[in-house]
């Protein structure tokens, strides 16, 4: 039998966590583990509080754990992330399903996440505690209240998910890049998989390949050289994990130059 | 220990009490006896429980039963006035855009929600609509052409939504 236990705040919520507990917030996870008799849990706690606002901050805009994809595409302010946002699920997945709930999906799960670690994901915790996306991503311990993001300028930011299944489909795998130019060549960049490991990851030899590179052709080769280095990724009934190698450097090919953006 | 919920379903006011754990597909179909929205995967897949909630296309297989306290909720049973279908329904059966009729309540509760937010939605965006409900039958042409008809239904256009 399910315990299931509301609160008025998240912080009311963070304490009523423990053993065997879930934290319900979109529903689109918890519930289904619920209806499939999941027996690794038998409690769930959600809260009352609104955690769906959008807030910007100069360069940085801060989103709500419980901001949904269907907000996010709604919004003037995130319209860089609607790719991403729109990627996950279909219509009414959309309405529900959070920008907290898709930090914590598990593989292979997690396209606006790899989003959000490529824009310099700074999360905000429960307990008042702020940690880097990428952090976080390694325990996921503890209940997230927000998380902070670069807003791209131009068209610094790109997003790509690749599935078998159009327009709806779960991800062989999703890439995400920040590519900040600075007299004409790349600096700072950020590139994040998912799909491509246990977790939503940083590609720190794909970074450092690309920093000081031009953003064509030729300057993104040794990129794609490196394209899975450092990477394990998964053998699963998506793909195994030979074929996500083998294409994994000609969609982020595809995702640096922007080619091929279906 | 049994909870209580109150919502709106279809314009009434509509009372039960839930378990803990009941997602609202299950507390509509057997605490209120709507048996419009249907059980199919259970996991966000198929589309066919979808209710609209606050006019929204939601999958209520994936709504605890008590998130829905206060808020409005149609379904599928809600959408005829008496013995007058709701066009989306009269373009259903004159397209045949059924065949089995399993995915069909869901695909009029998100071609509803569609209509009621762009009374002349695009065959994309109406695909787009669509996309989270799967059909294994029809091939889904006929129901795209189905909604694309009815959004040209003379009711339809005079903002009437039954």
């Amino acid at each position: 039998m399910l315990d299931v236990v509301t609160t008025d705040t998240l912080a009311e919520a963070a304490q009523s966590m423990g053993d065997r507990t879930r934290f319900l917030n979109g529903g689109t996870l918890v519930m289904r583990a619920v209806n499939y008799g999941d027996q690794r849990f038998d409690r769930i706690v959600r809260t009352r509080e609104a955690l769906n606002d959008v807030q910007t901050h100069g360069d940085r805009v801060q989103l709500g754990a419980g901001v949904t994809m269907a907000q996010i595409m709604a919004s003037r302010d995130l319209s860089f992330l609607a790719p991403a946002a729109r990627a996950v699920g279909g219509p009414a997945i959309r309405n529900m399903a959070t920008v907290g709930g898709n930090i914590c999906a598990p593989h292979p799960y997690g396209d606006l996440a790899v989003a959000l670690l490529a824009l310099d994901g700074q999360l905000a915790l429960a307990d008042g505690s702020t940690l880097p996306l990428a952090t976080y991503l390694s325990d996921r311990k503890g209940l997230i209240r927000s998380i902070s993001i670069q807003r791209p300028s131009g068209d610094a930011f790109r997003f790509r998910k690749v599935s078998r299944v159009k327009p709806k489909g779960i991800s062989v795998m999703s890439m995400a890049a920040h590519l900040n130019r600075s007299a004409g060549r790349l600096s700072d960049v950020r590139v994040a998989y998912a799909a491509m490991g246990p977790d939503p990851v940083r590609v720190p030899a794909v970074e450092r390949a690309l920093e000081g590179a031009s953003l064509d052709a030729t300057g993104i080769q040794p990129a794609l050289a490196a394209a899975t280095e450092g990477l394990t990724p998964p053998d699963d009934a998506l793909a195994s994990s030979w074929y996500r190698r083998e294409v994994a450097p000609v969609h982020l090919r595809r995702l640096l130059l922007g080619e091929d953006t279906r | 220990m049994k909870i209580p919920v109150t919502f709106t379903l279809n314009g009434t006011e509509a009372a039960a009490f839930t378990d803990p754990g009941q997602n609202l597909l299950d507390l509509l179909r057997r605490n209120l006896g709507d048996l419009t929205p249907k059980f199919g995967c259970g996991q966000g897949t198929c589309g066919t429980c979808t209710v609209l909630i606050d006019g929204e296309p939601h999958l209520s297989c994936l709504i605890l039963a008590e998130a829905a306290q206060g808020r409005e909720i149609e379904t599928t049973a809600g959408l005829a006035n008496g013995p007058d279908l709701h066009p989306l329904q009269t373009a259903f059966m004159e397209g045949f855009a059924a065949q089995c009729g399993y995915c069909t309540p869901g695909m009029l509760m998100v071609a509803k929600a569609l209509l009621d937010r762009n009374p002349s939605p695009t065959r994309d965006e109406v695909i787009e609509a669509i996309s989270g409900n799967l059909c294994r039958c029809t091939g889904y042409e006929p129901i795209v052409e189905a909604i694309l008809t009815a959004a040209r239904a003379p009711r339809h256009a005079t903002g009437r939504t039954a």
